[in-house]
């Protein structure tokens, strides 16, 4: 689906004619992601990393592909090939460093993305699919990058397997089986390394399956907008290509620069150095951290300290450590506020720069330091707050809450005014075009 | 589906005799789709199964500690099922430090007795795991801290074990792993 006005596409030459009557692949391209989707005309920079998402799913596609054709999946070698790529095969160092700060990267992009559409609402009706879709990938990711960072079999590769198969230890009666089998033995070892590689080569592909699910999902209502008012006419629109292929070209070479600052001159700088160490199943480093992208959820997991009636401390950490993903699925109807955008939502705001947010980094924080008594309050408080946050906050704000003046359309909020508008222009004090 | 089926058949409606009784065709859909059903579940065994320990891996699944040389007050870590496991010869002040504690002051209460075999009470096998998040606790070599009851102490988040590998402090919800284990004769144990 697309709107009314939106350019068609209409082949020119005799090749492009001949495919789009037996495979109309073009015109598919065409009308997802060239000048046959009209996009709102007040994109800020946050709607650039979708696009960068996509980009960083491919570069670890290319990178993991070449990767694997010198990586060796087995415990006794798997070390030895880590450092073989590193030093013998020709670029092996760049292949894997930029493949590791991709991760990184990847993880960045996805949660700026994630953070866009917490502010904006993006999950709200019509795109609650979109959201859900969005949602799934980001647990397949988390899949991912766990058995990616396995597969060095360094100290923090092993022990962080252990940890996170442990967790299925802690299910009631079962858990330990769930474990067993998970592992393919009593503790991991080459069974559940050749699994985890497998299944780190598969999900990829998996991930960009779901991907195109939640573009064709973004394609039916559209693309959301800053001031989260619904697209009514032309003039409210412009064409993907150019004008969105250029906004998104210039964010990627920001990104690039950012990203090879990295892989170049600090490539170890968000990796640990345990696991430059080989793995030993009978000594454990001094403090078992998951990498960064994984902090507030693994503070969670350690905020569980005393037993809760009759759930064992270690279970409940588990069940919190899920259900604080498993807590977004539920979003689209736990904010019933009819207004989309944060821009007009004082109160969701203010819970939102000095709740949330601030929930999230201390949460991060706890999660990669030293456990101490200090660390595991504060994760205590913030794990109590970001529930609350979702299950209570956010109901009662879109209760309560008096929204400001929206604009009348997308061409108001750019423009200033809109000849179609009954009441004429008013102020719109947050505009985000301004911004 | 019924109504389906029949608009889908019209043309075969005919040599299809009326009334209310099992039409051939319904029973060859029914009995199609059901031995395609059972099939496809036969195949999800093999698929879950084979995650599962090998037999390799399972034949690794018993250990034998010689323990001739173990004196009072030392411990050997050896492997059982690729984990660290603790044999731990208890001096008598360690027994008698096990023995003293009130089983109401412990968090998972067990007594020395329960935890070693009859007849070989100074002899603690204990997994090296520490059942809070899967670490190697420290005490079993020479020199290493054993914490404040002088069992064995986990340096990832500080639980303690008293003497006899049980949890006195820290997060740990349990006692150290007991593994199945006998003697084969005195000097000989086999885990597993």
């Amino acid at each position: 689906m697309s709107f009314p006005w939106a350019q068609q596409y209409e082949p020119k030459y005799g090749l492009t004619k001949f495919l789009d009557e037996k495979l109309p692949l073009p015109r598919l391209v065409y009308n997802a992601v060239g000048a046959g989707y009209p996009v709102p005309r007040n994109l800020s920079y946050f709607w650039n990393f979708g696009v960068l998402a996509g980009f960083c799913l491919v570069l670890q596609i290319v990178t993991g592909v070449v990767l694997a054709m010198h990586y060796a999946p087995n415990t006794l070698v798997a070390f030895d090939s880590t450092e073989h790529i590193m030093r013998n095969v020709n670029w092996g160092w760049l292949m894997r460093y930029a493949h590791a700060n991709g991760a990184s990267a990847f993880f960045v992009v996805v949660y700026i993305h994630i953070f866009r559409g917490l502010y904006y609402s993006s999950y709200k009706a019509p795109r609650e699919m979109i959201w859900l879709l969005g949602v799934v990938i980001f647990l397949l990711m988390m899949a991912t990058a766990f058995m990616g960072y396995v597969l060095p079999w360094g100290q923090m590769s092993y022990w962080g397997a252990k940890v996170i198969t442990g967790l299925f230890g802690a299910i009631p009666l079962v858990g330990e089986g769930i474990q067993n089998w998970l592992l393919g033995g009593f503790a991991p070892d080459n069974a559940a390394l050749n699994r985890f590689f497998s299944l780190h080569f598969l999900l990829p592909f998996v991930i960009a399956g779901v991907v195109i699910l939640h573009i064709w999902a973004l394609h039916i209502p559209g693309s959301s907008n800053p001031t989260g008012v619904e697209v009514k006419k032309e003039s409210d629109t412009l064409p993907f290509h150019p004008y969105y292929t250029a906004k998104d070209g210039f964010g990627l070479g920001v990104f690039l620069i950012i990203y090879f600052a990295f892989v170049f001159f600090m490539p170890n700088a968000l990796g640990h150095p345990d696991n430059y160490i080989p793995a030993n199943p009978l000594s454990t480093p001094a403090n078992i951290v998951p990498e960064w992208y994984f902090w507030p959820f693994y503070a969670i997991l350690r905020a569980f300290t005393a037993d809760f009636f009759f759930v064992p401390a270690k279970l409940m950490g588990v069940l919190a450590m899920f259900a604080s993903i498993l807590v977004w699925f539920f979003l689209p109807w736990l904010d019933k506020s009819p207004v989309r955008s944060g821009h007009y939502r004082p109160l969701f705001r203010k819970f939102f720069w000095f709740g949330l947010i601030p929930a999230i980094v201390v949460l991060g924080y706890c999660g990669g330091a030293h456990l101490s008594t200090t660390t595991i309050l504060l994760s205590q408080i913030f794990t109590a707050y970001y529930f609350l946050h979702f299950l209570v906050i956010l109901p009662i704000i879109s209760l309560i809450e008096r929204p400001e003046p929206m604009p009348y359309s997308i061409t108001e909020a750019v423009l200033g005014h809109d000849p179609d508008s009954k009441l004429g222009p008013k102020p719109t004090t947050a505009s985000p075009a301004k911004a | 589906m019924a109504d389906q089926a029949i608009a889908d058949n019209e043309g075969a409606a005919a040599v299809v005799t009326e009334g209310d009784g099992v039409r051939r065709r319904d029973f060859i859909n029914i009995a199609a789709v059901s031995a395609a059903g059972i099939g496809g579940l036969a195949v999800v065994i093999p698929l879950v199964s084979q995650m599962s320990a090998s037999k390799d891996v399972l034949a690794e699944s018993t250990t034998e500690v010689d323990i001739s040389s173990l004196q009072p007050g030392q411990a050997i870590k050896a492997v059982f099922r690729k984990q660290p496991v603790f044999v731990r010869s208890l001096t008598e002040a360690e027994i008698a430090a096990a023995e003293s504690v009130s089983l109401n002051a412990l968090r998972d209460p067990e007594t020395l007795a329960e935890r070693t075999v009859e007849g070989h009470t100074n002899i603690l096998v204990t997994m090296g795991v520490c059942t809070h998040l899967g670490c190697v606790p420290l005490g079993a070599g020479d020199g290493e801290n054993r914490g404040e009851f002088g069992g064995y102490f986990c340096p990832c988040h500080g639980s303690q074990f008293d003497t006899a590998g049980r949890i006195r402090k820290g997060p740990a919800p349990t006692n150290l792993e007991v593994p199945e284990y006998a003697f084969q004769s005195d000097t000989l144990i086999r885990i597993g």
